[in-house]
């Protein structure tokens, strides 16, 4: 037996986030957490210094969102710790794997309102999987394992370890607990992966005498690395498929049965084909709002097979028919064994044609669609999107802030890989796509990584431009310019008899160039339909450096189709081009 | 997780038996839980169980404010909980303390005595205009008592809010309840 190894909190801290195979912390030190930062000076772990503590949360986000492992953040106590309140709620609603690691004032002054404190673990209880605060040094290995434990098991989400300052500074005697020693500190945690079987049948039965069946695929296929299984099963049973915003990517939208994205800004043929629908298959999706539309007029003759690893979403907006907990992989894998053993066995699946043919009919009249730019008038973003997907090279990782362009971006580019889309769905976190794009790329370094953001999400967290070009972290960004915050500004012309209530920003303050510039990237400006291609390719051909490019579209563009808040999905409002042929929605 | 009985509970109010990990903020996790989702708490009780590691948490919940079984799904996602048992009264037993500081002038003593005699309660202490009582049993009982001893005038009371533990089955080997 090894002799016992003496060390310090800080120094039993590193070597734990070590032990957890962490390659990279975003972070940004202060008062109670610099003991921690002085053993990091020794540690291959690479740590990237933010410019902003939200940042850093983002970032583990964006690294999460792409690699599957958990995001790590690092960074001080009171407002550093607040700093980071948005980016953990962001991840707990969007079941992101995430660690964070906040300094605390001395246990002695815990309760004093002492310089820099806060109650973290307080504020952050609610939005957190699980949080800790650490009061002894010898704590501190198992409070790790548990983090990086309880983040990426079950169902995924942030967990944060709050650590004083005397904890980080007191000696302790290294010991790293074993799996054991963590499940039985962990009594009442036992997620459920294996589906019931008996449930998977019925499952298998239901979905084989389905007449109207849609596949409804959440984000949670992608949590459990589900893409393959659920391919499988589309393609056994012939049923279309739809992706959530949190799923884009996890079935290719140039397969024959995607029929794209659902809900408020969802394809016309996806929203459609739920509310016509006999049988929704549910695959770690949660019947979301935005998704659902008005929930006492969804999908009201779809009976509900729903499947997720959390077992409070059965039945909290819409009770199943066949509720089955568990891992969506191993569910899938057994549905799809199930049906083989119920058609080897003689069952006929129901025939599909007709509804087959109701769908692709959808999809032949409700294509997206905007108007091109009329010669000399402002850029369409539609159009720059268009341009942006069609020059990116093979497995780009688009990355979103929130608003209008998120909505485009989900809707135009074409995803047909798991894991190259990134996006704040749950919480709708402006300002979140710079940062998740540089976390994003510090994940996969040999991938490009485009951000697509609004003029309004770009000046909440611009400044960590300046962490990604000193880090040397290439991202590109593609400001969407409308000089609006343009969603809201399309609620005001909708539903607000265009009233127009501080929503413009600026077309000439900031200059998104120079800023750029200033930050160490190359600025590029478009204005003309025929500048957008090279301005794109000249980008694509930057490795060096962040580049941002400011393109000028028209504000008066609106997202269609849209699903108004408090509408069932039946009364979806379709572009106006398309409105003519409104009972073929039938 | 499994089924849920719908039919436990009296009316609107159903008891939690609550087991947990005794670790310093458990009761703060679970009260935020409820604020949170907006699920009404009527009493709430914890205390440490034979095993000093572990908690019991009993709560009597409004199921008027959600259903039942999205608190328990709710409850079970806190990694502190350990084991959750909704118990159903036809197969609890059920006890409440009531500690309660009632006038009782000299010629009235004998009354509020007596009162608490036949309740099988205590006398805690006696004072010149008021007598402190104590009443154990199950929550209608408490009840009917205060109900009585209203009369004199209560000047201080407190109860515990209700705990309870599955009834034993005489039949079955185990007692075992809902692990989740």
């Amino acid at each position: 037996m090894a002799a016992k190894e003496t060390l310090t909190g800080a120094q039993a801290l590193i070597r734990s986030l070590e032990q957890q195979q962490v390659e990279v912390i975003f972070g940004l030190p202060g008062g109670c957490i610099l003991p921690a930062y002085d053993p990091l000076l020794e540690s291959p772990i690479r740590h990237i210094l933010v410019r902003h503590e939200q940042g850093a949360g983002h970032m583990a986000e964006g690294y999460a969102h792409v690699t599957g492992r958990p995001g790590v953040a690092m960074v001080t106590s009171g407002p550093a710790a607040t700093n980071l309140v948005t980016p953990l709620c962001d991840a707990f609603m969007d079941s992101i794997p995430m660690v964070a690691i906040t300094g605390q004032v001395p246990t002695a002054a815990i309760g004093t309102d002492a310089f820099q404190e806060c109650d973290t673990v307080g504020i952050t209880r609610s939005i957190t999987k699980h949080n800790e605060l650490v009061m002894s040094a010898d704590d501190i290995p198992l409070a790790i394992r548990q983090a990086f434990h309880l983040a990426s098991t079950g169902r995924p989400g942030p967990v944060l370890v709050d650590l004083p300052k005397d904890v980080l500074q007191n000696t302790m005697t290294w010991h790293w607990p074993s799996d054991d020693e963590v499940e039985d500190s962990l009594p009442g945690y036992k997620p459920n992966r294996k589906g019931h079987s008996r449930m998977i049948r019925e499952a298998a039965q239901m979905i084989l005498a389905a007449h109207r069946p849609v596949l409804y695929v959440g984000g949670g296929i992608l949590k459990a690395r589900a893409a393959e299984a659920l391919r499988e099963l589309a393609e056994l049973v012939q049923i279309p498929v739809v992706t959530t915003l949190m799923a884009r990517g996890a079935f290719p939208d140039d397969h024959p049965l995607c029929l794209g994205m659902p809900g408020m800004h969802g394809t016309a043929t996806a929203v459609t084909a739920m509310q016509k629908s006999d049988l929704l298959v549910a695959l770690g999706a949660r019947f979301d709002d935005r998704v659902t539309g008005r929930v006492n007029g969804f999908a009201p003759e779809a009976r509900i097979i729903h499947v997720d690893i959390d077992p409070a979403e059965q039945g909290k907006v819409r009770r199943p028919d066949v509720p089955i907990v568990g891992d969506c992989r191993l569910v899938i894998e057994e549905l799809v064994a199930a049906i083989r053993d119920l058609l080897a066995g003689g069952t006929v699946q129901a025939d599909l044609s007709a509804w087959r043919s109701r769908v692709s009919g959808w999809r032949e009249q409700f294509p997206l669609t905007y108007e091109a730019s009329a010669p000399g008038a402002a850029l369409k973003p539609q159009y720059c999107l268009e341009q942006l997907r069609d020059a990116a090279p093979d497995g780009t990782i688009l990355v979103a802030g929130v608003g209008q362009h998120q909505m485009w971006s989900s809707q135009y580019w074409r995803f047909t890989e798991p894991y190259t889309w990134v996006n704040s769905g749950g919480l709708g976190t402006m300002g979140f796509a710079v940062p998740a794009a540089i976390g994003a790329k510090v994940g996969r370094p040999n991938t490009t990584v485009w951000a697509v953001d609004g003029d309004g999400c770009f000046q909440m967290t611009a400044q960590e431009l300046v962490t990604a070009s000193l880090e040397r972290i290439p991202v590109k960004i593609a400001i969407l310019n409308n000089s609006y915050l343009g969603m809201v500004r399309q609620w005001q012309e909708m539903f607000y008899e265009e009233r127009y209530s501080e929503v413009y920003l600026s077309t000439e303050v900031p200059d998104f160039v120079k800023m750029a510039e200033a930050m160490g990237c190359v600025g590029i400006r478009v204005e003309d339909p025929s500048e957008v291609a090279p301005a794109i390719d000249k980008a694509n051909s930057i490795h060096d450096r962040p580049v941002v490019v400011d393109f000028r579209v028209d504000a008066g563009e609106k997202v269609f189709p849209m699903v108004a808040a408090g509408c069932t999905n039946d009364e979806i409002m379709l572009h106006p081009a398309q409105g003519a042929r409104r009972e073929f929605l039938r | 997780m499994s089924g849920v009985n719908p039919n436990a509970g009296h009316g609107n109010h159903q008891v939690l038996s609550v087991l947990v990990q005794n670790r310093p903020g458990v009761l703060a996790r679970v009260a935020s839980l409820f604020a949170r989702r907006g699920y009404n708490i009527v009493s709430l009780a914890v205390a440490p169980t034979d095993r000093d590691d572990y908690s019991r948490i009993s709560i009597v919940v409004d199921v008027e404010s959600a259903s039942i079984e999205q608190i328990v799904k709710q409850l079970f996602k806190l990694v502190e909980v350990v084991r959750i048992q909704e118990l159903d009264p036809r197969r609890s037993v059920e006890r409440e303390l009531m500690m309660a500081t009632v006038r009782a002038s000299a010629e009235q003593r004998g009354q509020v005595i007596e009162l608490v005699n036949i309740f099988e309660g205590k006398i805690l202490a006696v004072g010149s205009e008021a007598v402190t009582v104590s009443l154990d049993g199950s929550p209608e009982k408490i009840d009917d008592f205060e109900e009585l001893l209203r009369q004199y005038g209560i000047v201080e009371s407190q109860r515990t809010g209700r705990v309870a533990l599955p009834k034993l089955d005489r039949s079955a080997r185990s007692t075992k309840g809902k692990a989740g």
